[in-house]
């Protein structure tokens, strides 16, 4: 408990810190964001809308700290101003009809990823020298090695363009009418075939090799040599014995790589116009919509911590030695 | 950022090198591995051609020499962009702001994580909290919209892109070193230096740092080849600095001038494929220093290796 309440202090922290890093940016930076902006958007926008949007991002007369007491107020309450870009949606409005997109494209890569990545893991540190193990680490490196961004334009390229297999925009055909049809999942699953791809291509050699170092030191154990005295299938003492005990650093992963669901799908979502919340993130940075940027990052920072202290729970239930200490 | 987060030089955490390791057997273990020469050998054609690119291409390489979108051929051995200009030519050229901002990055965050890990080893209790504290929050915000958010707000420029990068790059190696240094920190040397009234700068530089010097060059590996990475990734959103020819200025130009739809492979693949050798190749030259530091993962079987799969 002490460890789970350790956690959480530090999670609200790095939120705090997260709120404070988006007030202060548009008030320290050099140059005027703010005023760029309403020149580009003032003759659509009514006189408090555009009070209210200087007072969000500090072009304000009151002193600083009543406007930190104004912002975080608002923060809390939900209130994260009106986006310009597709002005007068709210910006809370925009980013939940989004985040369900990148959930979905960045779920489904993380879990591929984990378990396929894991599973390689443990056979090449169970067979070391074999198959698995001296071909497959260095290809997944080289693979690694691409940015992820140029993997989804070669996919998109080679699948989408020269072999025309997969759709390459989007995240179904326009027109379509969205609803539990099996049209519709059909064609939201063929639209995330390649972004899927590219991510799971990209991450999976971390997965691999992090399990596979960890399986290396667990099988010099003294028990998985008391398993095989015993006589054990060797699958048995594998999976129960060895993979079990070696997990743990890869469940840490599963938190950091949930992050990664949020935020690192940013650039695959841009190559493939999916509309997560980073294609969303660049639309805003581009159409200089900063209560939409604003409200973008701090969506993502909540996501990514909520899903880590989630991550810390598991941990407590994995690991016994956490729950004595 | 691989797999940004599964690339971050965080990822290293799980070295656990030797501690006291004679230099001469480092060297000797480094020059005589095959991945480590491979590497070297790589970096270094790459280093020559961006010291070389003013005298192998003369002049601007984002003129525009030819007609648009050639196939490669013996006068354009890489064919031509959409505007018409050579791809050779850019690409050789973006090697230069790609390394440089690549090694910039990579030292300056490995030197910010020094400093702060040792600072964190040595002086323990509250400023070790502080320290940790601050890095872990670094290291939990997710870096590729922080990278955005800040980029967006800074005045466009190299030196923003250096700057942002440095920003969200520091903390992962921070936190490796700190954990290293914990450990020499609790060495009975250290202690006797302590206790002989050396200076804590001393002691921190001269005592502890070189019984780290290879995680510290793993540490800068991961760095160099995140502030490569990140930096196309930046350049290839808009982000970057667009005045410069760069790998990621060039595939954000291949993007823009939809050189994926009408079918130009040649202007996207040299670019996406110089950073992906640069990457490989201090990749290999960072497990290299992993096998010779911790013997556990060299490539030798172990006597009951060998048995389980004869059993098998």
């Amino acid at each position: 408990m002490r460890f789970i309440l350790r956690r959480l202090g530090f999670y609200l922290i790095a939120f705090w810190a997260s709120i404070t890093l988006n007030f202060l940016l548009p008030r320290f930076m050099p140059g005027d964001p703010v005023s760029r902006m309403f020149a580009r958007s003032q003759d659509r926008m009514q006189p408090e809308q555009i009070e209210a949007l200087r007072k969000l991002l500090g072009v304000d007369d009151r002193p600083l700290w009543e406007q930190y007491i104004g912002y975080m107020t608002n923060i809390f309450t939900g209130q994260m101003g009106v986006s310009i870009s597709r002005f007068p949606t709210p910006v809370t409005e925009v980013i939940s009809s989004q985040i369900g997109w990148t959930l979905l494209l960045g779920g489904t890569a993380l879990v591929i990823a984990a378990v396929v990545g894991n599973l390689l893991g443990v056979l090449a540190a169970w067979r070391r020298g074999g198959a698995i193990d001296s071909a497959l680490p260095p290809l997944l490196v080289f693979i690694g090695s691409f940015p992820y961004f140029w993997l989804a334009m070669g996919a998109l390229y080679l699948f989408g363009v020269v072999l025309n297999w997969f759709p390459i925009r989007h995240a179904f055909t326009a027109g379509l009418e969205p609803g539990f049809t099996w049209e519709f999942i059909g064609d939201v699953g063929a639209h995330l075939v390649l972004p899927a791809l590219t991510i799971v291509l990209v991450s999976i050699g971390g997965w691999m090799l992090g399990m596979r170092n960890t399986m290396i030191a667990t099988n010099s154990e003294d028990y998985i040599t008391m398993a095989e005295a015993k006589g054990l299938r060797p699958g048995r003492i594998m999976l129960r014995y060895a993979a079990r005990n070696a997990m743990l650093p890869s469940v840490t992963s599963f938190g950091m790589g949930l992050g990664f669901v949020v935020g690192g799908a940013l650039l695959t979502e841009v190559v493939f116009a999916y509309p997560g919340v980073g294609y969303q993130l660049l639309n805003a940075v581009q159409g200089l919509d900063y209560p939409l940027m604003q409200g973008l990052f701090l969506t993502i920072t909540a996501a990514v911590l909520l899903a880590n202290f989630l991550v810390d729970i598991l941990y407590v239930r994995l690991d016994p030695r956490v729950r004595s200490n | 950022m691989t797999t940004a987060i599964l690339q971050q030089p965080g990822k290293t955490a799980d070295k656990t090198p030797a501690v006291r390791k004679p230099n001469r057997s480092f060297v000797h273990g480094l020059l005589t591995n095959k991945k480590a020469l491979t590497g070297m050998a790589v970096m270094l054609v790459f280093i020559a051609l961006a010291l070389l690119a003013p005298v192998l291409f003369p002049g601007d390489p984002t003129r525009i020499t030819a007609m648009a979108s050639l196939e490669p051929s013996a006068e354009h051995w890489l064919g031509t962009t959409a505007k018409g200009q050579d791809v050779l030519a850019l690409t050789v050229h973006g090697s230069r702001s790609s390394l440089f901002v690549g090694l910039t990055v990579g030292f300056a965050s490995t030197f910010v994580g020094i400093l702060v890990g040792l600072a964190s080893a040595y002086f323990g209790k509250f400023i070790d909290e502080a320290l940790s504290l601050v890095t872990n929050v670094f290291l939990l915000l997710p870096g590729l919209p922080l990278l955005v958010i800040l980029a967006a707000f800074l005045p466009p420029g190299l030196g923003t892109v250096i700057l942002v990068l440095v920003v969200t790059g520091w903390a992962g190696s921070a936190r490796v070193l700190r954990s290293q240094a914990l450990s020499i920190r609790s060495k009975d040397f250290v202690a006797a230096a302590v206790v002989s009234g050396e200076r804590a700068g001393r002691i921190m530089f001269r005592e502890i740092l070189p019984n780290m010097a290879s995680i510290v060059m793993g540490t800068l590996l991961a760095c160099v080849i995140y502030g490569i990475g990140a930096q196309a990734g930046l350049e290839f959103l808009g982000l970057g600095d667009a005045s410069t020819v760069s790998w990621g200025n060039n595939l954000f130009w291949a993007g823009n001038e939809g050189a994926l739809l009408t079918g130009s492979w040649w202007v996207f693949v040299p670019s996406g494929v110089c950073i992906a050798l640069v990457a490989f190749a201090l990749a290999l030259i960072n497990y290299a220093v992993d096998e010779v530091t911790n013997p556990r993962l060299r490539k030798i079987k172990t006597p009951k290796d060998t048995e389980r799969s004869a059993s098998k």
